[in-house]
């Protein structure tokens, strides 16, 4: 089994080189340090003119029936926003997509390390993991059936995109734990969560009654997914640290100052 | 102990294999390991990538030499994978450029007292005081953008201040080519220092150049874009250091022993021990290409490479930390400038400087911006804030 992370040589801090962090914070004069906080407002000043001038992202791709192709036979969209509700069900196909790579990823994660420290299954995982190709599919559906373009990237899939890439780079690290991985899936779930409540919304703001029960039982499998990822998480952390101590390797290096 | 390039064939070619596990091995930790296996890591891609480019500049103009050019080039391919590889996920671009800024400054810092040659070495000081400043202005975003702190990745090496301000660092081409050595005189330390550093500078210019974009905040695109401006003029200086007398085939020699020269520093200083092993089999791998290409200098220039290196390469390069040599260079030099050739005072800049630099930033500093009122305190400029108000 992998084991947790340890005590051990973090050079990172300046406990481990106190000396030299005494010249360098004696290098600059008391007079001549400026007062703290740094000026910043220069700094927001050339954020906000770029804001300003931004254009966005992208847009976002028209289904056949906005356009007047009604030939496709999809349902009209009733709503005030029905561009959001397109950019929406894109952020979630998107979502549901790359957290089905997550789930493959945290898979081999725990068959790898043998971590046996949560309750958390081989099976359960194996679950989860069906479960988001399966709301994959289901999003792919609603947007066909409103005559998108489940291929097409939304302005919201794009950026939800980029939020997660982090996540992907957590849970494909060979060197972190299970207990860090599942830290990375508990900010997926509870994002999920939320994004499928408000997808839900934009769905009976747009008369779609199909895709609001369809997406009702999808929330019911994500609220599910989040209590055991949740549980999974506070068992590989609060519950190995309480049971085991802190291990602590090679505790007479550990902390001694170097520089 | 000094190195002598003729004393060991090193690896033959045809023993120089890899597989790709071999060449994707284990990073090193960015929070355990110490921060010179870093900078060794970083400065040694570098090398390898100037040899690669040198190479294919060379084929260019040399068509029969292409065949062994294309296959040492395929090994420092590999071996500036092998290298570049070591460096970890969890560095974001902006921890590992101010990895790259602590390389910038602790190698041209210790080339800088150890070369032979007066008017190199002042150009070495001249450049490190801007590499310097670039290290405050990055650890002023690291702060302020990911409210991290870049000494976390110095490890307290090297100082965070102010150097030569980068807004003044901007310069008109003509005030940025130097003279180059004599390669009939010059001292091979002379040759082979230049070569490093302008290896080192080039792949920090790449470097800003890619990752530059990849940055939402345009705080930070603009800061890449003005410091990547800075790295190309250093280039332009440390390039222009290099004798355009010297053969290809010569170039090509000197390449080889800068690169052996380097592992071997490195494998007298690295702590690491499986680090020190890859430095251990690169070295013999560059003494390999170094005997390689020595032969194709016999056969086809008809002269004794040994006349290049007449005695032992000197000490290897100090990798450690510069800090009262740089404080002293600040201290006594950051106010010189450029005028054409020569490092002059600052009175003297000249006219080109002046208004190329005026126009450039007559829309706003990004380096002045983002290090306003800018000091650097452990655990980030907000604990400092925190220690104030309480």
């Amino acid at each position: 089994m992998k084991e947790q992370s340890q005590m051990g040589m973090n050079r990172t801090g300046v406990q481990m080189s106190p000396l030299d962090t005494h010249d360098m914070q004696n290098a600059l004069p008391e007079s001549k340090r400026p007062p703290a906080p740094g000026e910043q407002t220069a700094m927001a000043a050339l954020r906000t003119s770029y804001i300003e001038q931004a254009d966005q992202v992208g847009s976002i791709p028209v289904p056949g029936t906005v356009k007047g192709a009604l030939s496709t036979g999809a349902a009209m969209l009733t709503g005030n926003q029905p561009q959001l509700l397109i950019d929406k069900l894109g952020e979630r196909a998107a979502f549901e997509r790359g957290g089905t790579r997550l789930y493959d990823a945290l898979i081999t994660k725990f068959e790898a390390t043998e971590d046996n420290t949560t309750s958390m299954t081989l099976a359960d995982l194996q679950k989860i993991r069906d479960d988001e190709a399966r709301h994959f599919a289901l999003i792919v559906s609603a947007i066909e059936s409103i005559g998108g373009d489940p291929t097409a990237m939304t302005p919201c899939a794009d950026v939800t995109a980029v939020e997660s890439m982090g996540l992907m780079q957590v849970v494909n690290d060979p060197r972190t734990t299970l207990a860090q991985c599942l830290h990375a899936m508990l900010v997926a779930e509870m994002t999920d969560e939320v994004g499928w409540e408000h997808l839900i919304v934009l769905a009976e703001d747009n008369g779609q009654s199909q895709m609001v029960n369809d997406f009702t039982v999808a929330l019911n499998d994500e609220q599910q997914h989040l209590m055991q990822v949740r549980r999974w998480f506070e068992e590989a952390t609060l519950g190995k640290a309480i049971s085991s101590g802190v291990m602590v390797d090679d505790v007479a290096d550990a902390g001694r100052p170097l520089h | 102990m000094a190195l002598n390039l003729f004393s060991s064939k090193g690896t033959s070619l045809d023993k120089q294999r890899f597989t790709w596990r071999d060449m994707v091995g284990k990073p090193i930790s960015k929070l355990d390991d110490d921060a010179f296996t870093r900078v060794r890591i970083i400065l040694m891609n570098g090398l390898e990538l100037e040899s690669l480019r040198f190479q294919h500049m060379a084929a260019r103009m040399q068509g029969e030499l292409r065949l062994p050019l294309a296959q040492i080039r395929r090994t420092e391919q590999h071996q500036a994978t092998m290298v570049n590889w070591l460096l970890g996920p969890d560095h974001s671009p902006l921890e590992t450029t101010i990895a790259y800024e602590q390389v910038a400054i602790e190698v041209t810092a210790a080339v800088a007292q150890r070369e032979p040659d007066p008017y190199f070495a002042q150009l070495y000081r001249f450049g490190m005081l801007e590499d310097f400043d670039h290290l405050y202005r990055y650890s002023a975003l690291l702060d302020r953008l990911e409210g991290k702190d870049a000494n976390n990745i110095l490890q307290s090496y090297t100082d965070i201040l102010p150097g030569r301000p980068t807004v003044e660092e901007h310069r008109a081409p003509e005030d940025d080519v130097r003279r180059s050595y004599d390669p009939k005189t010059a001292e091979p330390l002379t040759k082979l220092h230049a070569l490093m550093i302008t290896a080192a500078e080039w792949q920090t210019h790449d470097y800003y150049m890619n990752i530059g974009p990849l940055f939402s905040d345009p705080m930070a695109r603009q800061l890449y874009a003005e410091i990547a401006s800075i790295e190309e003029q250093h280039v332009t200086q440390y390039g222009s250091m290099l004798s355009p007398e010297e053969s290809v085939l010569e170039q090509w020699l000197m390449h080889e022993a800068m690169e052996a020269y380097n592992y071997y520093s490195c494998v007298q200083a690295e702590t690491n021990p499986r680090i020190k092993a890859i430095w251990e089999r690169f070295l013999d791998y560059e003494l390999g290409h170094f005997h390689h290409v020595a032969a194709l200098y016999k056969k086809h220039e008809r002269r004794d490479p040994a006349e290049l290196f007449p005695t032992d390469l000197p000490e290897p390069v100090a990798f450690e930390s510069q800090r009262d040599f740089v404080r002293k260079v600040l201290k006594q030099e950051v106010d010189l400038r450029a005028a054409g050739t020569e490092i002059v005072e600052k009175s003297k800049e000249s006219q080109a400087s002046i208004a190329y630099r005026n126009h450039l930033n007559s829309e706003g500093s990004p380096s002045e911006t983002v290090a306003a009122g800018y000091i650097w305190s452990p655990g980030t400029e907000l604990n400092r804030k925190v220690t104030v108000a309480v």
